[in-house]
Protein backbone atom coordinates (compact mmCIF):
# COMPACT_ATOMS: atom_id res chain seq x y z
CA UNK A 1 0.00 0.00 0.00
CA UNK A 2 1.61 3.04 -1.53
CA UNK A 3 0.70 6.69 0.09
CA UNK A 4 -2.10 7.17 -2.15
CA UNK A 5 -3.02 10.67 -1.45
CA UNK A 6 0.06 12.01 -1.82
CA UNK A 7 0.07 10.52 -5.48
CA UNK A 8 -3.10 12.55 -6.16
CA UNK A 9 -3.10 14.04 -9.87
CA UNK A 10 -4.91 16.81 -10.75
CA UNK A 11 -5.78 16.68 -14.23
CA UNK A 12 -8.76 19.51 -14.19
CA UNK A 13 -9.29 22.18 -11.37
CA UNK A 14 -11.28 19.91 -8.57
CA UNK A 15 -10.73 16.35 -10.00
CA UNK A 16 -7.64 14.27 -9.04
CA UNK A 17 -6.58 10.87 -10.62
CA UNK A 18 -5.61 8.13 -8.60
CA UNK A 19 -3.18 6.29 -10.42
CA UNK A 20 -2.56 2.99 -9.08
CA UNK A 21 -6.40 2.52 -8.64
CA UNK A 22 -7.69 3.96 -12.19
CA UNK A 23 -9.91 6.58 -10.23
CA UNK A 24 -11.36 9.47 -10.17
CA UNK A 25 -11.62 12.07 -7.15
CA UNK A 26 -13.91 14.75 -7.82
CA UNK A 27 -16.47 16.56 -6.43
CA UNK A 28 -20.10 14.86 -7.38
CA UNK A 29 -21.39 18.15 -8.97
CA UNK A 30 -18.76 18.03 -11.44
CA UNK A 31 -18.90 14.58 -12.45
CA UNK A 32 -22.92 14.83 -13.37
CA UNK A 33 -23.05 18.35 -15.02
CA UNK A 34 -19.51 16.78 -17.27
CA UNK A 35 -22.55 13.78 -18.06
CA UNK A 36 -25.03 15.70 -18.53
CA UNK A 37 -23.49 18.40 -20.94
CA UNK A 38 -21.78 15.69 -22.82
CA UNK A 39 -24.97 13.52 -23.35
CA UNK A 40 -27.34 16.36 -24.64
CA UNK A 41 -30.15 14.18 -25.89
CA UNK A 42 -32.83 16.45 -27.93
CA UNK A 43 -36.48 15.02 -28.88
CA UNK A 44 -36.97 15.00 -32.57
CA UNK A 45 -39.81 17.46 -32.64
CA UNK A 46 -39.74 20.09 -35.75
CA UNK A 47 -42.59 22.97 -35.69
CA UNK A 48 -41.98 25.26 -38.40
CA UNK A 49 -38.80 26.18 -41.15
CA UNK A 50 -36.34 26.25 -38.01
CA UNK A 51 -36.49 22.52 -38.42
CA UNK A 52 -35.10 22.22 -41.31
CA UNK A 53 -31.87 24.23 -39.79
CA UNK A 54 -32.38 21.63 -37.01
CA UNK A 55 -31.96 18.73 -39.34
CA UNK A 56 -28.80 20.60 -41.25
CA UNK A 57 -27.12 20.76 -38.05
CA UNK A 58 -27.90 17.41 -37.74
CA UNK A 59 -26.43 15.87 -40.50
CA UNK A 60 -22.58 15.31 -41.47
CA UNK A 61 -21.28 18.99 -42.58
CA UNK A 62 -22.04 20.14 -38.65
CA UNK A 63 -22.11 16.68 -37.15
CA UNK A 64 -24.30 17.67 -33.78
CA UNK A 65 -23.12 14.10 -32.50
CA UNK A 66 -19.71 14.95 -31.64
CA UNK A 67 -20.95 16.63 -29.19
CA UNK A 68 -22.84 13.56 -27.66
CA UNK A 69 -25.89 15.01 -29.06
CA UNK A 70 -28.44 12.20 -30.15
CA UNK A 71 -31.86 12.75 -31.31
CA UNK A 72 -34.63 10.87 -29.81
CA UNK A 73 -37.71 10.13 -31.52
CA UNK A 74 -39.21 9.84 -27.72
CA UNK A 75 -39.94 12.68 -25.39
CA UNK A 76 -39.33 10.08 -22.84
CA UNK A 77 -35.82 9.37 -23.77
CA UNK A 78 -34.67 12.70 -24.07
CA UNK A 79 -33.55 15.64 -21.71
CA UNK A 80 -33.73 18.85 -24.05
CA UNK A 81 -36.64 20.19 -26.22
CA UNK A 82 -35.34 22.56 -29.28
CA UNK A 83 -38.69 24.48 -30.02
CA UNK A 84 -37.45 24.63 -33.74
CA UNK A 85 -39.92 27.44 -35.56
CA UNK A 86 -43.51 29.00 -35.29
CA UNK A 87 -45.66 27.98 -31.67
CA UNK A 88 -49.12 28.21 -32.95
CA UNK A 89 -51.66 28.58 -29.99
CA UNK A 90 -53.00 25.48 -31.08
CA UNK A 91 -49.88 23.73 -30.97
CA UNK A 92 -48.90 25.28 -27.60
CA UNK A 93 -51.12 22.52 -25.51
CA UNK A 94 -48.82 19.52 -27.66
CA UNK A 95 -45.87 21.23 -27.26
CA UNK A 96 -46.08 22.00 -23.55
CA UNK A 97 -46.79 18.26 -23.46
CA UNK A 98 -44.21 16.84 -24.93
CA UNK A 99 -42.44 19.06 -22.56
CA UNK A 100 -44.33 17.41 -19.52
CA UNK A 101 -43.27 14.03 -20.58
CA UNK A 102 -39.95 14.45 -20.37
CA UNK A 103 -37.50 13.40 -17.39
CA UNK A 104 -35.82 15.37 -15.49
CA UNK A 105 -33.20 17.05 -15.75
CA UNK A 106 -35.02 18.98 -18.97
CA UNK A 107 -33.66 22.06 -20.80
CA UNK A 108 -35.72 24.12 -23.15
CA UNK A 109 -34.04 25.79 -26.34
CA UNK A 110 -35.67 28.13 -27.94
CA UNK A 111 -34.66 28.22 -31.60
CA UNK A 112 -35.38 31.25 -34.29
CA UNK A 113 -37.28 34.33 -33.69
CA UNK A 114 -40.42 33.05 -33.86
CA UNK A 115 -40.22 30.33 -30.92
CA UNK A 116 -37.98 33.62 -29.06
CA UNK A 117 -40.84 36.37 -28.90
CA UNK A 118 -43.31 35.22 -31.79
CA UNK A 119 -41.05 36.76 -34.61
CA UNK A 120 -42.69 38.72 -37.12
CA UNK A 121 -46.07 36.41 -36.59
CA UNK A 122 -47.38 39.28 -34.17
CA UNK A 123 -50.95 37.75 -34.55
CA UNK A 124 -54.15 36.21 -32.91
CA UNK A 125 -52.77 32.56 -33.82
CA UNK A 126 -49.13 32.64 -32.71
CA UNK A 127 -47.66 32.63 -29.06
CA UNK A 128 -45.45 35.20 -28.51
CA UNK A 129 -42.57 33.79 -27.27
CA UNK A 130 -42.09 30.41 -25.59
CA UNK A 131 -41.27 31.37 -22.62
CA UNK A 132 -45.23 32.46 -22.21
CA UNK A 133 -45.73 28.84 -20.47
CA UNK A 134 -42.34 27.03 -21.13
CA UNK A 135 -38.99 27.40 -18.90
CA UNK A 136 -36.48 28.08 -21.54
CA UNK A 137 -32.64 28.04 -20.97
CA UNK A 138 -31.45 29.77 -24.41
CA UNK A 139 -32.88 31.88 -26.79
CA UNK A 140 -31.21 31.58 -30.15
CA UNK A 141 -32.38 34.70 -32.68
CA UNK A 142 -32.23 34.42 -36.04
CA UNK A 143 -35.03 34.09 -39.29
CA UNK A 144 -33.99 30.81 -39.37
CA UNK A 145 -30.75 30.85 -37.38
CA UNK A 146 -27.85 28.76 -39.36
CA UNK A 147 -26.43 25.93 -38.02
CA UNK A 148 -23.76 27.42 -36.68
CA UNK A 149 -25.84 29.20 -34.41
CA UNK A 150 -27.76 26.64 -33.09
CA UNK A 151 -24.29 24.51 -32.24
CA UNK A 152 -23.34 27.88 -30.55
CA UNK A 153 -26.58 27.94 -28.34
CA UNK A 154 -25.88 23.94 -27.59
CA UNK A 155 -22.43 25.04 -26.42
CA UNK A 156 -23.94 27.82 -24.36
CA UNK A 157 -26.67 25.37 -23.13
CA UNK A 158 -23.13 23.21 -22.19
CA UNK A 159 -22.19 26.09 -20.09
CA UNK A 160 -25.17 26.58 -18.24
CA UNK A 161 -25.11 22.56 -17.51
CA UNK A 162 -21.74 23.07 -15.86
CA UNK A 163 -22.47 25.36 -13.67
CA UNK A 164 -25.30 23.62 -12.13
CA UNK A 165 -24.88 22.89 -8.28
CA UNK A 166 -26.88 20.13 -6.57
CA UNK A 167 -29.43 19.31 -9.74
CA UNK A 168 -30.16 15.82 -9.18
CA UNK A 169 -33.02 15.52 -6.59
CA UNK A 170 -35.72 17.95 -6.49
CA UNK A 171 -35.08 17.58 -2.61
CA UNK A 172 -31.14 18.28 -2.70
CA UNK B 1 -65.88 26.30 -75.92
CA UNK B 2 -64.34 29.64 -74.64
CA UNK B 3 -65.17 30.32 -71.69
CA UNK B 4 -67.39 33.37 -72.41
CA UNK B 5 -69.25 30.86 -74.26
CA UNK B 6 -69.77 28.85 -71.57
CA UNK B 7 -70.66 31.47 -69.27
CA UNK B 8 -73.35 33.09 -71.98
CA UNK B 9 -74.48 29.37 -71.73
CA UNK B 10 -75.02 29.33 -68.25
CA UNK B 11 -76.72 32.67 -68.61
CA UNK B 12 -79.02 31.23 -70.84
CA UNK B 13 -79.93 28.58 -68.20
CA UNK B 14 -80.46 30.16 -65.54
CA UNK B 15 -81.47 33.98 -66.77
CA UNK B 16 -82.31 35.33 -63.21
CA UNK B 17 -79.19 33.84 -61.65
CA UNK B 18 -76.50 35.91 -63.33
CA UNK B 19 -75.59 39.25 -62.15
CA UNK B 20 -72.73 39.99 -64.64
CA UNK B 21 -69.70 38.27 -66.61
CA UNK B 22 -66.40 40.13 -66.51
CA UNK B 23 -64.06 38.97 -68.96
CA UNK B 24 -60.41 40.55 -67.97
CA UNK B 25 -56.76 39.02 -69.63
CA UNK B 26 -58.40 36.07 -70.51
CA UNK B 27 -59.90 35.42 -67.42
CA UNK B 28 -64.14 34.98 -67.35
CA UNK B 29 -65.59 35.97 -64.08
CA UNK B 30 -69.00 35.15 -63.68
CA UNK B 31 -70.91 36.99 -60.65
CA UNK B 32 -74.18 34.63 -59.28
CA UNK B 33 -76.89 34.72 -57.11
CA UNK B 34 -76.21 32.11 -54.56
CA UNK B 35 -79.65 29.92 -55.90
CA UNK B 36 -79.50 27.60 -57.51
CA UNK B 37 -75.51 27.57 -56.91
CA UNK B 38 -75.89 23.57 -56.78
CA UNK B 39 -77.54 23.10 -59.73
CA UNK B 40 -75.27 25.93 -61.83
CA UNK B 41 -72.04 24.24 -60.86
CA UNK B 42 -74.50 20.72 -61.66
CA UNK B 43 -74.86 21.88 -64.96
CA UNK B 44 -70.90 23.32 -66.21
CA UNK B 45 -69.93 19.92 -64.50
CA UNK B 46 -71.80 17.82 -66.68
CA UNK B 47 -72.85 19.85 -69.79
CA UNK B 48 -69.49 21.55 -69.93
CA UNK B 49 -67.30 19.40 -68.79
CA UNK B 50 -65.90 21.32 -65.54
CA UNK B 51 -64.70 18.35 -64.19
CA UNK B 52 -62.20 19.83 -61.22
CA UNK B 53 -62.95 22.04 -58.74
CA UNK B 54 -59.85 24.03 -58.69
CA UNK B 55 -60.39 26.37 -56.02
CA UNK B 56 -63.05 27.28 -53.94
CA UNK B 57 -62.66 30.18 -51.13
CA UNK B 58 -64.24 33.31 -49.19
CA UNK B 59 -64.30 36.96 -50.07
CA UNK B 60 -65.00 40.05 -47.33
CA UNK B 61 -65.47 43.14 -49.29
CA UNK B 62 -66.02 45.04 -46.18
CA UNK B 63 -63.70 48.29 -46.82
CA UNK B 64 -64.15 47.91 -51.02
CA UNK B 65 -65.60 50.74 -52.40
CA UNK B 66 -66.20 49.90 -56.00
CA UNK B 67 -67.63 46.77 -57.52
CA UNK B 68 -69.40 44.35 -55.49
CA UNK B 69 -72.72 43.67 -54.24
CA UNK B 70 -72.78 41.79 -51.13
CA UNK B 71 -70.59 41.83 -48.05
CA UNK B 72 -69.60 38.40 -48.79
CA UNK B 73 -68.63 36.26 -51.72
CA UNK B 74 -67.80 32.63 -52.23
CA UNK B 75 -65.68 32.02 -55.29
CA UNK B 76 -65.49 28.75 -57.57
CA UNK B 77 -62.80 28.19 -59.46
CA UNK B 78 -63.92 25.59 -62.40
CA UNK B 79 -61.87 23.85 -64.53
CA UNK B 80 -62.03 21.56 -67.31
CA UNK B 81 -59.18 18.90 -67.67
CA UNK B 82 -59.88 17.54 -71.48
CA UNK B 83 -60.82 21.55 -72.64
CA UNK B 84 -58.43 23.18 -70.73
CA UNK B 85 -60.97 26.40 -70.11
CA UNK B 86 -61.09 28.13 -66.55
CA UNK B 87 -64.09 29.70 -65.42
CA UNK B 88 -64.78 31.46 -62.41
CA UNK B 89 -67.76 31.77 -60.09
CA UNK B 90 -68.63 34.48 -57.39
CA UNK B 91 -71.43 33.56 -55.58
CA UNK B 92 -72.90 36.70 -53.09
CA UNK B 93 -73.42 35.99 -49.72
CA UNK B 94 -75.39 38.69 -47.69
CA UNK B 95 -73.97 39.82 -44.45
CA UNK B 96 -77.40 39.02 -42.61
CA UNK B 97 -77.57 35.63 -43.81
CA UNK B 98 -74.32 34.29 -44.84
CA UNK B 99 -75.51 31.08 -45.85
CA UNK B 100 -75.33 28.98 -49.23
CA UNK B 101 -75.96 25.32 -50.19
CA UNK B 102 -72.79 22.89 -50.18
CA UNK B 103 -71.26 21.59 -53.12
CA UNK B 104 -69.98 18.51 -51.53
CA UNK B 105 -72.93 16.28 -53.73
CA UNK B 106 -70.91 17.28 -56.41
CA UNK B 107 -66.81 17.06 -55.16
CA UNK B 108 -66.17 15.37 -52.00
CA UNK B 109 -63.38 17.19 -51.59
CA UNK B 110 -65.21 20.51 -51.26
CA UNK B 111 -65.89 19.04 -47.97
CA UNK B 112 -62.32 20.78 -46.49
CA UNK B 113 -62.49 24.01 -48.55
CA UNK B 114 -66.13 24.65 -47.42
CA UNK B 115 -65.27 24.14 -44.10
CA UNK B 116 -61.74 26.49 -44.29
CA UNK B 117 -64.32 29.08 -45.58
CA UNK B 118 -66.75 28.72 -42.78
CA UNK B 119 -63.98 29.01 -39.98
CA UNK B 120 -62.14 31.87 -41.89
CA UNK B 121 -65.44 33.70 -42.73
CA UNK B 122 -68.24 32.40 -41.21
CA UNK B 123 -70.39 31.23 -44.22
CA UNK B 124 -72.50 28.59 -43.09
CA UNK B 125 -72.60 26.15 -45.88
CA UNK B 126 -76.28 24.52 -45.97
CA UNK B 127 -76.20 20.30 -46.15
CA UNK B 128 -72.73 20.16 -45.50
CA UNK B 129 -71.99 16.56 -44.04
CA UNK B 130 -69.55 17.78 -40.97
CA UNK B 131 -69.30 21.63 -40.83
CA UNK B 132 -67.06 22.07 -38.15
CA UNK B 133 -63.81 24.38 -37.80
CA UNK B 134 -60.82 23.16 -39.39
CA UNK B 135 -57.50 25.60 -38.59
CA UNK B 136 -58.55 26.94 -35.57
CA UNK B 137 -59.58 25.12 -32.20
CA UNK B 138 -63.00 23.85 -32.05
CA UNK B 139 -63.82 26.33 -29.41
CA UNK B 140 -62.56 29.47 -31.01
CA UNK B 141 -64.27 32.57 -31.03
CA UNK B 142 -65.13 34.42 -34.33
CA UNK B 143 -63.87 34.34 -38.04
CA UNK B 144 -60.63 35.37 -38.14
CA UNK B 145 -60.57 36.40 -41.86
CA UNK B 146 -62.99 38.69 -41.92
CA UNK B 147 -62.14 42.08 -42.00
CA UNK B 148 -63.33 43.51 -38.71
CA UNK B 149 -61.41 40.90 -36.66
CA UNK B 150 -58.83 42.59 -35.37
CA UNK B 151 -54.80 41.28 -36.43
CA UNK B 152 -54.40 40.10 -32.64
CA UNK B 153 -57.63 38.96 -32.05
CA UNK B 154 -60.66 40.40 -29.79
CA UNK B 155 -59.53 38.25 -27.05
CA UNK B 156 -57.56 35.67 -25.91
CA UNK B 157 -58.01 31.76 -26.62
CA UNK B 158 -59.56 30.07 -23.76
CA UNK B 159 -57.33 27.09 -24.11
CA UNK B 160 -53.91 28.97 -24.26
CA UNK B 161 -55.42 30.98 -20.45
CA UNK B 162 -56.16 27.09 -19.48
CA UNK B 163 -52.55 26.52 -20.52
CA UNK B 164 -50.86 28.92 -19.27
CA UNK B 165 -52.20 28.33 -15.52
CA UNK B 166 -51.17 24.65 -16.12
CA UNK B 167 -47.93 25.95 -16.50
CA UNK B 168 -48.04 28.29 -13.70
CA UNK B 169 -49.10 25.17 -11.46
CA UNK B 170 -46.13 22.60 -12.94
CA UNK B 171 -43.99 25.27 -12.26
CA UNK B 172 -42.99 23.83 -8.26
CA UNK B 173 -42.23 20.75 -9.46
CA UNK B 174 -39.50 21.79 -11.27
CA UNK B 175 -36.01 20.53 -10.49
Amino acid sequence: MGKITNNLVQIEEGIKFIPGASALVAPLNKLINWGRAGSIWPATFGLACCAIEMMVAGASTNDLDRFGIIFRASPRQADCLILAGTITKKMAPIVRRVYDQMPEPRYVIAMGSCACTGGLFDTYAVVQGADEFLPVDVYIPGCPPRPEALLEGIMKLQEKIMQEQGRWSQFA
Amino acid sequence: MEPIRIAARLQEKFPDSILGIIEHRGQVTTSVARTPIVEMIQFLKTEHQMNHLNCLCGVDNLHRTAHFVERFEVIYQLYSVEKRTLLRLKAQVPETDPTIDSICGLWTGANWLERETYDLFGIVFNNHPNLKRILTPDDWQGHPLRKDYALKGDQEWSGFEQLKEKAAQLKQFEF
